[in-house]
């Protein structure tokens, strides 16, 4: 993570002051997988980090058997935007894929228009749980498997779709989370189904 | 007792940033906007005068919190307390409400076309 190179000015440049309508889509993926990757090659701004701590006793997120429970869990991650047109303005989120993070989707990404699930072929196992929360939130997504240069296994989408026990609706496609042009395409493929599934609702009286 | 000091990002650091308080205001959904309607003024917690001075142009919750090295809760916290003194405006998101309300098909071509323009 964050290795590509940043070509994007150092200092915060402010939205345009008619901006008023902020917008979600959050990249979900393990470790390593390319999400900051992704989030930089299509942001307007460096990315950015921040986090969120969850203070209730964490059901589930640490097994700290006799001891008095850990209070508080923090989460971290990183963000970029893209301007769509002076009012509106899409925030893209990379949110680490693991257990305990999904404590925290309801509070930090209630209202996201959708989800990219960016998978790494040679740590497929990392995905599953990330598609088996999605659908668990009903949060509509696209899967993306991120190609690095040397994947050796070069498994079809086909066989990745298999794997992934990924059903027919749920587009999926390859992308070069490094390059923008392609990840300018995951970003398309995830609205363009959103928006299909709007259209499919709005014809339904 | 160990002095620390006071700009260590740890809980007692928290606590005295937010006055104690751990509930924060659920109006501010990550990309709520945030726009400045006064300029700091002398002896204002600082995080405030910090906050008013970066809401100068729209800016979401998520970049306020980034920028101050906050997490999100704290920083909504400190949003409320400004909105309260009516030193800030927020732009809620249209569709954050509630995780079942689901974005038109208008909403979406606009996003279809920013994104295609990029």
């Amino acid at each position: 993570m964050g290795s590509a190179v940043s070509e994007l000015p150092s200092r915060r440049t402010p939205l345009a002051d008619a901006a008023e309508t902020g917008l979600k889509i959050v990249i979900v993926g393990g470790f390593g997988v390319g999400k900051t990757t992704l989030v930089r090659s299509v942001s307007e701004i460096r990315p950015l980090n921040t986090e969120e701590v969850m203070t209730q006793a964490g059901v589930g997120v640490d097994e700290t058997h006799g001891v008095a429970a850990k209070t508080t869990t923090t989460v971290a991650f990183d963000f970029g935007r893209i301007s769509l047109n002076e009012r509106m303005v899409l925030y893209l989120f990379g949110a680490p894929g693991q257990e305990r993070f999904w404590f925290l989707w309801d509070r930090l990404f209630s209202g996201t228009l959708g989800a990219v699930v960016l998978v790494d072929t040679r740590r497929m196992d990392d995905s599953w749980y990330a598609i088996d929360r999605l659908e668990h939130h009903k949060t509509p997504f696209v899967v993306a498997v991120n190609r690095f240069d040397n994947d050796p296994s070069r498994y079809s989408l086909d066989e990745i779709r298999q794997a992934l026990a990924l059903p027919e609706h749920v587009p999926l496609i390859d992308c070069d989370a490094r390059v923008r042009s392609s990840g300018k395409d995951v970003l398309i493929t995830l609205v363009n189904h959103l928006y299909e599934q709007a259209m499919t609702r709005e014809m339904t009286p | 007792m160990i002095r620390r000091p006071v700009d260590t990002g740890d809980p007692d650091r928290l606590y005295t940033v937010t006055g104690g308080r751990s509930r924060a205001d659920d109006a501010f959904d990550l990309v709520t906007l945030v726009v400045s309607e006064c300029a700091p003024t002398a002896g204002m917690q600082s995080e405030h005068a910090r906050i008013l001075d970066l809401c100068r142009h729209p800016t979401a919750v998520v970049e306020i919190a980034a920028e101050l090295k906050l997490p999100i809760t704290v920083v909504r916290i400190l949003l409320g307390d400004l909105l309260a003194m009516g030193n800030i405006t927020a732009r809620h998101p249209r569709a954050a409400q509630s995780v079942a309300s689901l974005p038109d098909s208008a909403l979406l071509q606009e996003v279809l076309h920013g994104l295609r323009r990029l």
